[in-house]
């Protein structure tokens, strides 16, 4: 991990985030990330090749809910808090350039 | 599909210069719950859009999934059923931005499904490889307004409804063991029979909860597999053998004219009959794949996996087998086939122990049942009685149908009361010579058409007799005693 | 108006013997409010009209003979990432500005069926990231003891409150110490409990293998009497711990007699003076009592800031992808989504949550996964591992709860990594998923509180509050902000 982020790297991952960043947003972001992730190499120093990740602090399984109905959110309640709706529905401007 | 038209499923389709079709198939379908994967709202089709929703189905802030067991049963059984093994699972998050993708990342089994490593045997025996079978969500349904037929270019705005959003899905990915366009048609309908017998959905194309895409490549058999395109937005069985026929002709043609196939994912477009490029790899989004922190593994018990083994209902092919036997109908007859799609080879089954005959019962089954579901409301064993009379000759089969077509409208009834009733009786075989040598004599032109071997002459013979009868004349009695005539003339 | 108790146990007690009336209480709290919520800024609203209804129908039961429950009465201030129906929720974030949640939290649910009154919504750093409470999108809250210091974060609006007297008791959220330093930095009492010990259901996520919910008091048998409210099995909650826990209040006077205390000797360094030496008085405290003070090594502990800056961005990041504009809050009106998008998260995201989601997505990335996500989870299991081994010799450690006391606006100046170094005695925990709490042990530097931290192994929360209460008897006697700064009650 000795690679520098750079600056077209953060405007891919801002893409992907979809964050609007401004020129400068991305130049201080650029130098920032930078900044973090030099210090993060001092896990470079650990010799983690035997280590399993850990990514549930308290090894639960089979954790279900039974196929029961319960009643749900109000419609009207809901689609009066969305930003627009039209016919019960969420309502957006045309969807290009998604990936469905 | 026409159990007569097909395919020895042995038979390797050899394309235009020589090369060879390979097709996988994914797909997608809904299970049969009462509520979603993540949360207790109703998972049912048709409702008015946005009603079936709560915190987890709309991804707002705050909300928790939490696995329906119900799902999880079904998923095992689908594995069960397609002879994979079911083992522990996780889930994790796939993440990537759309309107109906309510909390911008969909939850997916991925590096670690509930089944994998299975099979499904095409009815001529072909056994195609079943890679994996895993569980996810659902998305919620866009709309787009505007613009030319509901099509996304050109639309002015989408709405989305969300009450599809976290239906239960199951994913079965076939590898890639398909030769034929009727091949990979012959795996679906072989496998949405599998899943309606074992209850784990309705398996409707057209209704969506059963869907289908498509990688398709083709080579020069004994060269490693070619560059695969996915094809999406294939609703309906025929379309997915038009689709796939389609694209390989397509690939064929640009391989051969020098070009390469891209990988990308193409869009089946109905009304043209082609596809079309919808991404290429390069566009393909990063999806940032991770383990689903809100969600904990699926570790299901040895006991649990046997139990769901056990309690597997007898599959398609077996109950084909099994009713093509008592009835002495091929197994890929259409009888036999309607019996099984629809559930009733119990039913029919059940009329041979009362006595009844199989094999009438099943042609009756199959022309008189088409609304009655795995449990017809008729006793099975008043059409017993019914096929009983037919066979003992006391009703001809014309007069059996009219028989049964009041039993059915009724819910049940006594065949010979009925047909008493109706004043059916059949009719002694001397009283109908002698209609039939009537007959013979009014239509002198169709006896000698009839002599010199033409079929539609013995139709208007036979005809006149049951006009004269009231449709009370046993259709191959009078057929027989035609044929003694001509047999006798000099 | 009788004299209100400071306590949620003594108001308890008082409301449900008909000794001291819920709306007295709550008034003499909306009063302490009224006087002292401009120059702190703990809330981003205060529910003065349903809290006072909220006491009336307590007081109504009362009368009626019943019994409200265990916090018959008591004002509670909620972090303003827990959801309250029909109530603003907002994450300090412009992009959930006005949102009214149509469902509540269960802590919530949980809190209002123990008769405790929610007296407002309290400030917070922009969807709890942040050590100071100065990245609110609707301004930062000050830290009652010198205004011109900052409470600690993200939890510190609910931290001021209980410390400027609003209420005696916060609901906090704390991923990477965001209970635990605030409280120490406003000289009260924070926990955070073991991972899956509270629900997290209608807790607005940050890093949901980190979060917990916890509360901020000002005294540890109400802490313990808090958790025993709020903790417990939820089904809502997959990860919540499916097991019934005794009651924390009936531990906290078995004293720490033949307790191993354990000090880790290879602690990352840079903790003030002043600190360190409170944290030495609690060691010789504790022994004084008659615990054994044993050295331990948690040689993984230093590496938890990075393992914690990459995990805890990575699953924001995808957290945070619902705000799209699309289903509630905030919308910037584009001609097609995808650009829609892009501009309302632009508009509706201050700096960190923005840094913070391009840190975690650049993580997870095509490319990078293996290099920063996947190795974190690695180092997050060495830390876990590497506690396993202490607790095998040490009962609990103790540390700093933070590296100094609170400190002025501003001061850590624009490097996040400053910022970030707050947490490094407290994010350990969080990616261990164990227990922690900090309890006020004296001041340091300019008279500010300071605050030691008791950390303990999965579930022994009992053990924990135990030393905590042990601690709270032999600390020194430091006056109260509301004391300090006079009351208008």
């Amino acid at each position: 991990m000795s690679d520098r982020i750079t600056a077209a790297d953060v405007v891919k991952v801002a893409k992907l985030a979809r964050l609007d960043l401004t020129p400068d947003e991305i130049v201080r972001t650029t130098a920032q990330l930078d900044g973090m992730l030099e210090h993060f190499a001092d896990m470079d120093a650990l010799d983690l090749d035997a280590v399993v990740p850990m990514t549930q602090p308290y090894p639960l399984h089979n954790v279900f809910r039974d196929d029961m109905v319960v009643i749900g959110l109000d419609h009207d309640e809901v689609l009066a808090a969305a930003p627009r709706s039209e016919d019960g529905r969420f309502w957006v401007p045309p969807i290009i350039g998604l990936d469905s | 599909m026409s159990a007569g038209a097909r395919v020895d499923p042995r038979a390797e389709q050899v394309l235009e210069y020589g090369y060879q079709l390979v097709v996988g198939l994914e797909v997608h379908v809904e299970l049969d719950t009462a509520t979603k994967l993540f949360s207790a709202s109703a998972n049912r089709f048709g409702d008015d859009p946005n009603t079936n929703i709560d915190p987890v189905t709309l991804g707002l802030p705050g909300a928790l999934p939490v696995l329906n067991r119900h799902a999880v049963e079904l998923a095992m059984r689908i594995g069960a059923a397609l002879d994979c093994t079911i083992q522990p699972s996780t889930f994790h998050r796939k993440n990537y931005f759309y309107p109906d993708m309510p909390k911008a990342y969909q939850i997916s089994q991925y590096d670690q499904p509930i089944n994998i490593d299975g099979h499904l045997d095409l009815p001529g025996g072909k056994r195609i490889g079943i890679e994996r079978a895993h569980l996810e969500e659902d998305t919620g349904k866009s709309t787009h307004v505007g613009g030319s037929g509901g099509r996304i270019h050109g639309s002015d705005h989408s709405l989305i409804d969300f009450n599809r959003a976290g239906v239960p899905l199951v994913e079965i990915v076939s590898r890639p063991d398909l030769r034929t366009a009727d091949e990979a048609r012959q795996y679906v309908n072989e496998l949405r029979a599998i899943l309606v017998a074992i209850g784990a959905s309705d398996a409707k194309m057209e209704e969506g909860s059963m869907r289908c895409d498509a990688n398709v490549s083709v080579h020069q058999p004994g060269t490693p597999l070619g560059t695969r395109c996915e094809i999406k937005n294939v609703n309906s069985v025929r379309s997915l053998g038009r689709a796939i026929d389609y694209e390989a002709r397509r690939q064929v043609d640009l391989l051969a004219s020098g070009g390469i196939v891209r990988q990308e994912t193409r869009h089946w477009d109905e009304t043209d009959g082609r596809t079309h490029t919808l991404r290429t790899k390069e566009d393909a989004d990063d999806y940032r794949y991770f383990l689903e922190p809100d969600l904990v593994p699926i570790v299901p018990s040895a006991e649990w996996i046997q139990a769901v083994r056990d309690a597997l209902p007898m599959l398609p092919a077996a109950r084909r087998a099994r009713l093509s036997e008592a009835s002495g109908s091929p197994a890929y007859s259409e009888a036999v086939m309607a019996a099984i799609d629809r559930g009733q080879d119990a039913y029919v089954l059940a009329v041979g122990h009362l006595g009844g005959d199989i094999g009438r019962a099943l042609v009756h089954v199959k022309e008189a049942y088409a609304e009655q579901g795995p449990s017809p409301t008729v006793p099975a064993q008043d059409l017993a009685l019914l096929t009983t009379l037919e066979v003992d000759g006391k009703l001809t089969a014309t007069q059996a149908k009219a028989v049964l077509a009041e039993i059915v409208a009724a819910g049940g009834g006594d065949a010979a009361a009925i047909a008493a009733a109706k004043g059916f009786e059949a009719m002694d075989n001397s009283a109908l010579e002698s209609v039939v040598d009537q007959a013979i004599a009014a239509d002198p032109e169709a006896w000698v058409k009839f002599c010199a071997g033409e079929g539609k002459a013995m139709g208007a013979l036979v005809g006149a007799v049951m006009k004269a009868t009231g449709g009370k004349a046993d259709g191959k009695v009078v057929t027989a005693v035609l044929n003694q005539r001509r047999a006798a003339q000099p | 108006m009788t004299a209100v108790p400071t306590s949620a146990a003594a108001i308890a007690a008082g409301v449900r013997s008909g000794s001291l009336k819920a709306v007295d209480v709550v008034e003499a709290h909306l009063a302490r409010i009224a006087d002292r919520e401009g120059e702190i800024h703990a809330f981003n609203v205060v529910l003065a009209d349903r809290a006072r209804a909220g006491a009336a129908a307590v007081d109504a039961m009362v009368a009626a003979g019943g019994d409200p429950g265990p916090l018959a009465g008591v004002p509670i201030a909620l972090k303003d990432n827990m959801c309250t129906r029909g109530i603003p929720t907002t994450c300090s974030s412009k992009i959930l500005d006005g949102w009214k949640p149509p469902y509540d939290a269960t802590v919530v649910t949980k809190l209002a069926a123990a008769g405790a009154i929610a007296i407002g919504k309290t400030n917070l750093d922009e969807f709890a990231m942040g050590s100071s409470t100065e990245n609110s999108a609707f301004g930062p809250t000050r830290n009652p003891h010198d205004t011109s210091r900052v409470p600690g974060g993200s939890s510190g609006g609910s931290a001021a409150a209980v410390a400027a007297g609003f209420a005696p008791v916060g609901i906090g959220s704390d991923t990477g110490g965001s209970i635990r330093q605030p409280a120490a930095l406003c000289g009260v009492v924070g926990a955070k409990p073991t991972y899956g010990y509270v629900s997290r259901y209608g807790l607005i996520a940050f890093a949901s293998s980190l979060d917990q919910i916890g509360p901020f008091t000002t005294t540890v048998h109400d802490s313990a009497l808090l958790l025993d409210v709020i903790g417990g099995h939820d089904p809502m909650d997959s990860t919540s711990i499916p097991v019934a826990h005794a009651p924390l209040t009936g531990v906290l006077d078995r004293g720490v007699k033949g307790l191993r205390i354990g000090r880790i000797t290879d602690l990352p360094a840079g903790a003030d003076p002043d600190v360190t030496e409170r944290l030495e008085a609690a060691f010789d405290a504790l022994r004084e009592a008659g615990a054994r003070i044993i050295d331990v090594q948690v040689p993984a502990f230093s590496y938890g800031l990075t393992a914690y800056y990459l995990i805890a961005p990575a699953e924001a990041s995808s957290n945070l992808a619902r705000f799209d504009g699309v289903r509630f809050g905030l919308r910037v009106d584009a001609l097609d989504t995808n650009t829609m998008y892009s501009a309302t998260r632009a508009a509706g995201f201050g700096d960190e949550v923005k840094r913070r989601i391009m840190l975690g997505t650049y993580a997870l990335s095509a490319g990078y996964y293996d290099a920063y996500y996947g190795r974190a989870l690695k180092v997050r299991k060495l830390i876990h591992d590497d506690f396993a081994r202490a607790y095998q010799d040490a009962d609990v450690l103790l540390t700093p709860t933070s590296a100094s006391v609170a400190f002025p606006f501003g001061s850590k100046g624009d490097n996040p990594l400053a910022m970030y170094l707050c947490d490094v005695y407290t994010i350990p925990s969080n990616l261990a998923g164990h227990p922690g709490m900090s309890v006020p042990f004296g001041t340091g530097a300019d008279g500010l509180p300071v605050g030691v931290q008791v950390l303990a192994g999965t579930l022994d929360e009992a053990t924990m509050f135990r030393v905590g209460a042990a601690l709270e008897r032999c600390a020194p006697a430091v006056t109260s902000a509301v004391a300090l700064h006079g009351s208008a009650s």
